[in-house]
């Protein structure tokens, strides 16, 4: 009798508290999942090979260096800053991986190393300029974008193109696919973990005398998850399998989350972002918080950058331009990121990503001129941020 | 008990505070009041660390304490509950009690020991939230406040100063809120009360300090002492 009054059950919500969820922007991911399949069911109709596992597996690859950026436009979104410069970070950094490694002969490995350290620093200088200066950091950055976009135009010099030979290992980055054991193998293993912390989690609550969710909402959560999986995996291992640049984008996407969630440093990322002066006051360091921030978008723009460049097998002189800065932060919005700070998860990046470059990945296979296309990317975008707007003032009455 | 005497502050040609003194024994609420400009907040700065006067002293059970800044204040266990209350809207309740002080273990939070602790603490102030879990943005403008004079109580503090605690608040929540304060004086804690509203203090206060240009301008028993006499000092009506 005791266990029941000191926990009373955290039921599903009702209605009215679904109703108050909904006036506060906190949706979850349902709309966008929404979207997505609203996606599938256009571009499917219009073309039969949007659907392929062939298709889909390709629009994982594409995702794949967008989504590693727009990690990076998070971290800043999250302090209610803005980070122009991801495009022109994540070209250069690829541009000084390629140079080291083709021209100098450097260990691709080390190559990497260096170029993500060299986003790294350049993330300091705008955090530095941000914190220190006092510089908006849209500026900041907006001078970044076309600063790093020259330094890059610099380094390529007259070749304009530096190709990565095809069987080096940085090429291979994005030509290498799990063998099927090892993808069913992985996919088992997240379920299995995700579970188990649940189950866990409910237990210490449990043994804590707090509230817990009903038991069957840790089955239902960890079935869904083993569907999505094994969906992906099945859908996936039709075609090549499973890429190991889907693999590393995933890896990032969940370590970031359990930081953001799980970690005093995550914990203050959302303070600064939601009331600055207030965690300065709790004796939080601001400023180490926003330079943290800042390197962290620009080495995550970096390594973004790096993983396009493997792609390509290449990198000239439009690297990290044209589209990619805007789907990278319309990634991060339609996720559910808010523009306003404080609000936001990493899986923003994974279903944001998913949407934007499938809607891209879409026009392309229907032949649209990109001139349409930017414009649909930019009304996608403009729609995330009307309704992140909307949301906000819902929550401030 | 925590006792600042004799405490001048002055800044360019303004005297702010003229050798002011004030006493906080353990388990009482005292209300400082006085006119604008009275020299209150100086006050308050002073014993939180947010300024250092130029005179005067501040002890403890006697001994001198060096109060530089807010950190030292907290440490010597002076908690302070700003006007503006300082919360992140955007966490939530357990969240806002623990930040800057997070508990946890090789850096990961103990989400289970300090949610634990936030419900302890939320029960023993009997201040009634529905979810904790939500952001502090959903919150009324009572259960807010609530919520800051909690986190106040998290490093289990020997002082508590409250800056205009019920000047946002309805009738209700003014209420609860009061109520929440004497729970404060029954914990054994001193509390300093800052307010303008004259009912609030005769509710809740065991003593009022009256400021007046900088200086000690009298001192009631709150339970003997009328109003007319409180107002007077405050205006300087009396003298
Ligand atoms: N930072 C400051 N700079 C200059 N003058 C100040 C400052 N803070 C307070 N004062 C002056 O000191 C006097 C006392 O102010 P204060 O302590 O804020 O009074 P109260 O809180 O009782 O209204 C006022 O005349 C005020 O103008
Ligand atoms: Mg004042």
């Amino acid at each position: 009798m005791s266990a029941t009054t000191m926990s009373p059950a955290r039921k599903p919500l009702s209605p009215r508290q679904a109703l108050d969820r909904v006036r506060r922007g906190d949706l979850g991911a349902w709309p966008v999942v929404g979207g997505l399949i609203a996606i599938a069911i256009v571009f499917g109709s219009l073309n039969e090979h949007f659907l392929s596992p062939e298709n889909l597996t390709n629009l994982a690859l594409q995702m794949a260096a967008t989504g590693t950026i727009s990690l990076g436009i998070i971290m800043v979104l999250l302090l209610g800053e803005i980070d122009l410069s991801a495009g022109s970070v994540s070209g250069l950094c690829a541009v000084v991986m390629t140079i080291l490694s083709v021209r100098n002969g450097w260990n691709p490995v080390l190559a990497i190393v260096v170029a993500v350290v060299a986003g790294s620093a350049v993330g300091l200088l705008h955090g530095l300029l941000f914190t220190r200066v006092r510089m908006p950091s849209f500026v900041v950055t907006l001078a970044g974008l076309i600063g790093w976009q020259g330094l890059l135009l610099y380094l390529l010099g007259e070749s304009g193109t530096i190709n990565l030979p095809f069987d080096g290992f940085i090429a291979k980055l994005s030509d290498t696919w799990l063998p099927p054991w090892q993808a069913w193998a992985l996919a088992a293993a997240l379920v299995a973990v995700y579970g188990g912390s649940l189950l866990l989690s409910r237990r210490l609550r449990l043994a804590a005398g707090l509230p817990v969710t009903p038991a069957y909402w840790a089955a239902v959560r960890t079935g869904g998850l083993a569907v999505v999986l094994a969906g992906a995996v099945l859908v996936l291992q039709a075609d090549r399998g499973v890429p190991l640049l889907l693999v590393i984008f995933g890896t990032l996407v969940v370590v970031l989350d359990l930081v953001l969630r799980h970690t005093a440093f995550g914990r203050w990322m959302y303070a600064v972002g939601g009331n600055a002066e207030a965690a300065r006051r709790a004796g939080i360091n601001v400023t180490r918080i926003r330079l943290l921030a800042f390197v962290l978008s620009s080495a995550l723009a970096a390594f973004g950058g790096i993983l396009a460049a493997s792609r390509l097998a290449a990198v000239n002189q439009s690297s990290g331009g044209s589209d990619i800065l805007l789907m990278a932060i319309a990634a991060a919005v339609i996720g559910g990121t808010s523009l306003f700070g404080g609000r936001g998860r990493t899986y923003a990046a994974l279903l944001g990503i998913l949407v934007i470059q499938s809607i891209t990945n879409g026009m392309l296979l229907l032949n649209v001129d990109s001139s349409v296309r930017y414009m649909v990317t930019a009304s996608v975008l403009a729609l995330a941020v009307a309704i992140d707007s909307l949301a906000r003032r819902g929550s401030a009455q | 008990m925590i006792r600042a005497k004799d405490i001048s502050k002055r800044y360019g040609a303004v005297q702010a505070l003229e050798g002011a003194s004030l006493d906080l024994p353990p388990g009482e609420v005292v209300a400082l009041v006085g006119d604008n400009g009275a020299g209150k907040s100086t006050l308050v700065k002073a014993i939180s660390g947010v300024i250092s006067p130029d005179e005067g002293e501040i002890t403890m059970d006697d001994r001198p304490v060096r109060i530089g800044n807010p950190h030292d204040a907290q440490a010597l266990g002076i908690s302070t509950v700003y006007q503006d209350l300082a919360l992140c809207e955007n966490l939530d309740v357990v969240a806002n009690l623990f930040l800057g002080s997070e508990r946890r273990r090789w850096s990961w939070l103990s989400h289970i020991s300090m949610e634990r602790a936030t419900r302890d603490l939320l029960t023993q102030l009997d201040v009634r939230i529905r979810d904790i879990r939500v952001p502090v943005a959903m919150l009324s403008g009572g259960q807010r406040q609530s919520v800051a004079i909690a986190r106040a109580l998290i490093g289990e503090p020997r002082l508590v100063i409250l800056d205009e605690p019920t000047a946002a608040l309805g009738v209700e929540q003014t209420a609860q809120v009061l109520d929440l304060i004497r729970r404060l004086r029954d914990r054994g804690l001193a509390v300093l009360l800052i307010s303008h509203n004259l009912a609030d203090v005769r509710a809740v206060s065991d003593r009022v300090v009256v400021l007046r240009l900088g200086r000690n301008a009298g001192e009631f028993r709150t339970a003997e002492a009328s109003q007319e006499s409180i107002v007077a000092a405050i205006t300087g009506a009396a003298a």
